[in-house]
């Protein structure tokens, strides 16, 4: 890093220690000491209704690796890698389309694109629920269609289809998948954009020009030159998925609890916030496993 | 008209879209803004206190003009903040009061409040109108002699149905709890305590000290409910029932009262085994900085036309016997706000068990949902 930026730093240290300081006290002020305080919590028990005493009990840790949450862990994991895999998918044609446009229509999809981020997640999430609901959008038009199809098959005395029973769409998995699909993509396209911006064009050309079909470049030439995009679009799609409360609170059904409900739970209605410290904790090792493992999946610098 | 879709409801309710929101910080934002930063120009009421109180309550748990009429009446700005539920009432008054001067919680939480030194007595010289109040509600079991807590409404847990869906009225836990017949159009609370406590009042015993050995046989019927059930719903229970997406819900009866405005279809029971009553009540927390314009507000709220004021707002049964006596017939003769005697007789108020007991129902939901 340090090679390319003109003057190097430790020529102006004081510039660049000026410039430092205010973000190093945002970071440890808002980010490191609230951390730390939730971090000895988990090490610690409540005592009557609002004190918690930090003694160095190991106990919310063992308590937290019961089969019971390291279960309902493990269905969060599954339900955010589900997420991240349907955004890459949905999402990696999208970045391409985008990036193809002309440059004078790409500044208006890249908006489209961050245009969900104007409304309140809350809002959206209502939104959804509009539209799946037993009385909702998606089945009232389904409704009217199967509605004209009855119809029609019974004038022609062809078959008589009986009545229409509406989807199920809300109130279980496929709704909380649905909708954290929803919530993530923007930020799944994002990085694929900005990396496959930075592709060269003639590498195409010339992977097409010496015999490459679409397909074989697209898997041998853009995907690899994307990896970078790729893999930071998994993990800002992967770790707020994994942690997503409201999603699964509004549109799951009896079987969608994830790990952050129980979390939150925890600090809300048990009055437990050692234990649900300890669980947060337990995810954001999780979460720095998902990191490493990013790390160590991203080509190193100079492949460009 | 089942084709007209059914917009996104966001009317806020008192709990749902806060508690949904987890809008701890959209209720501080209003309160940090409104606490301290005149202080140049203070206006002191005639006794001496700051002309200005600040109230915690829950949304859309207030009469539209009350708090108009109480600054015409004493020069008092009320300055309003909302929480969306208990939980989150404790938890901003753990840490030290953040200038609170009348809070609304529930009657478990009066006692949690209390036994962590939260809330401070009240003085009932300066609440004359307490005489107001129907006899029954000047002592309760909580609160020998109210020495502590105001009540403000009382609310009770039933039924919430979808008429025309139902065979007969399901005036029973079991059509909850225990039995297939209403598969996948059943709502439950998602609050353990309640939960647990219910289904104690189902099997035949009482919503207080359900014994531990119970509680896997409790346990074993909702895993066994649990396909049944369509939703655990975060106390927009008759919203749900409204749009149609579940035809049988528990729920609080003043909600169901609301949603019973607008659709006719819609019906609400407490079940013959009796249930739980709650009753939200006014409380001065320790160290609220203006405690007589406290006393003055809770008086205020006790007098005849406010207190009816407010329940024609809000449908929440009313404590206060002289605002009831103005109350109109379809309020007073309403069985979704006003059950049966009957079925009250058989019904208690929950106790506040200590936060073991919390945590042990919590995971016991824990384990039902991950079943």
């Amino acid at each position: 890093m340090a090679e390319n930026v003109e003057e190097p730093w430790s020529r102006s240290k004081g510039m660049f220690a000026s410039l430092l300081a205010g973000p190093v006290v945002f970071l440890f002020l808002f980010l490191l000491a609230p951390l730390a305080i939730i971090w000895g919590y988990s090490f610690g028990h409540t005592q009557g209704l609002k004190e918690i005493v930090v003694d160095g009990t190991f106990g919310n840790y063992a308590h937290a690796l019961n089969p019971l949450y390291l279960s309902i862990l493990l269905k969060s994991f599954v339900f955010a890698v589900l997420t991240t895999g349907i955004c890459l998918v949905v999402g990696f044609p999208v970045a391409m389309a985008i990036t193809f446009a002309k440059p004078q229509s790409r500044a208006w999809l890249l908006l489209l694109i961050m245009l969900p981020f104007w409304t309140n997640l809350l809002i959206r999430t209502y939104a959804l629920m509009a539209v799946l609901r037993t009385q909702g959008y998606v089945n009232v038009l389904l409704g009217f269609l199967w509605g004209g199809l009855s119809h029609a098959l019974a004038t022609l005395h062809l078959a008589h289809l009986g009545a229409f029973h509406p989807l199920d769409l809300l109130y279980n998995n496929f709704a909380v998948v649905l909708g954290l699909v929803y919530v993530q993509l923007p930020f799944m396209v994002l990085p694929l954009y900005s990396a496959m911006d930075r592709l060269d064009r003639s590498l195409l050309e010339a992977s097409l020009d010496l015999g490459a079909g679409h397909l074989r470049t697209l898997f041998q030439v853009v995907v690899p030159l994307a990896m970078p995009g790729i893999a930071s679009g998994v993990l800002v799609t992967l770790i707020p998925s994994l942690g997503a409360f409201l999603t699964p609170d509004l549109l799951g059904g009896v079987d969608s609890q994830m790990i952050a409900n129980v979390i939150e739970r925890q600090f809300k209605a048990a009055n437990d916030w050692p234990f649900g410290a300890a669980l947060s904790f337990l995810l954001m090792y999780v979460t720095f496993a998902a990191i490493a493992l990013q790390s160590m999946f991203t080509p190193k610098g100079g492949r460009r | 008209m089942p084709e007209v879709p059914a917009p996104p409801r966001l009317r806020p309710h008192r709990r749902s879209l806060l508690a949904a929101l987890g809008a701890s910080g959209a209720a501080a934002v209003g309160l940090s803004f409104g606490l301290d930063g005149c202080a140049e120009k203070v206006r002191r009421g005639t006794n001496g206190e700051e002309a200005k109180l600040n109230f915690y309550n829950w949304d859309t748990y207030i009469g539209k003009d009350t708090l108009k009429e109480f600054r015409d009446a004493t020069g008092v700005d009320v300055n309003m903040s909302l929480f969306a539920n208990n939980d989150e009432l404790f938890a901003k008054l753990r840490a030290g009061n953040p200038g609170f001067d009348v809070i609304v919680p529930t009657n478990e939480f009066v006692t949690r409040l209390r036994v962590a030194d939260l809330i401070q007595p009240l003085d009932h010289g300066k609440i004359p109108n307490f005489r107001n109040l129907l006899p029954e509600f000047q002592s309760v079991v909580f609160d020998p002699g109210r020495r502590y807590s105001i009540p403000y409404t009382w609310l009770v847990l039933g039924i919430g149905y979808r008429k025309s869906k139902m065979d007969g009225v399901p005036d029973s836990w079991k059509w909850l709890f225990d039995s297939d017949r209403y598969k996948g159009r059943i709502g439950l609370f998602d609050e353990a305590d309640d939960l647990v406590r219910l289904a104690a009042k189902y099997l035949g015993h009482s919503v207080r000290d359900v014994p531990e050995s119970l509680l896997p046989v409790i346990e074993a019927m909702y895993v066994r409910q649990k396909p049944n059930v369509r939703v655990f719903h975060e106390d927009n229970g008759q919203d749900l029932l409204l749009s149609g997406d579940i035809d049988i819900v528990l729920e609080y009866n003043g909600d169901i009262a609301q949603v019973m405005q607008e659709d006719d279809d819609l019906a609400f029971v407490v079940p013959k085994e009796g249930t739980l009553i709650n009753s939200d009540c006014l409380c001065i927390p320790k160290g609220a900085p203006r405690p007589d314009n406290a006393h003055r507000f809770i008086n205020f709220l006790l007098d005849a036309k406010v207190g009816a004021e407010i329940s024609n707002t809000i449908m929440y049964p009313t404590p206060n016997g002289a605002a009831l006596a103005l109350m109109p017939d379809s309020y007073r003769q309403n069985t979704a706000i006003f059950p049966p005697k009957d079925r009250m007789a058989v019904s208690e108020y929950g106790d506040f068990e200590g936060v073991e007991r919390t945590h042990l129902f919590d995971e016991l939901l824990t384990r039902v949902k991950a079943a």
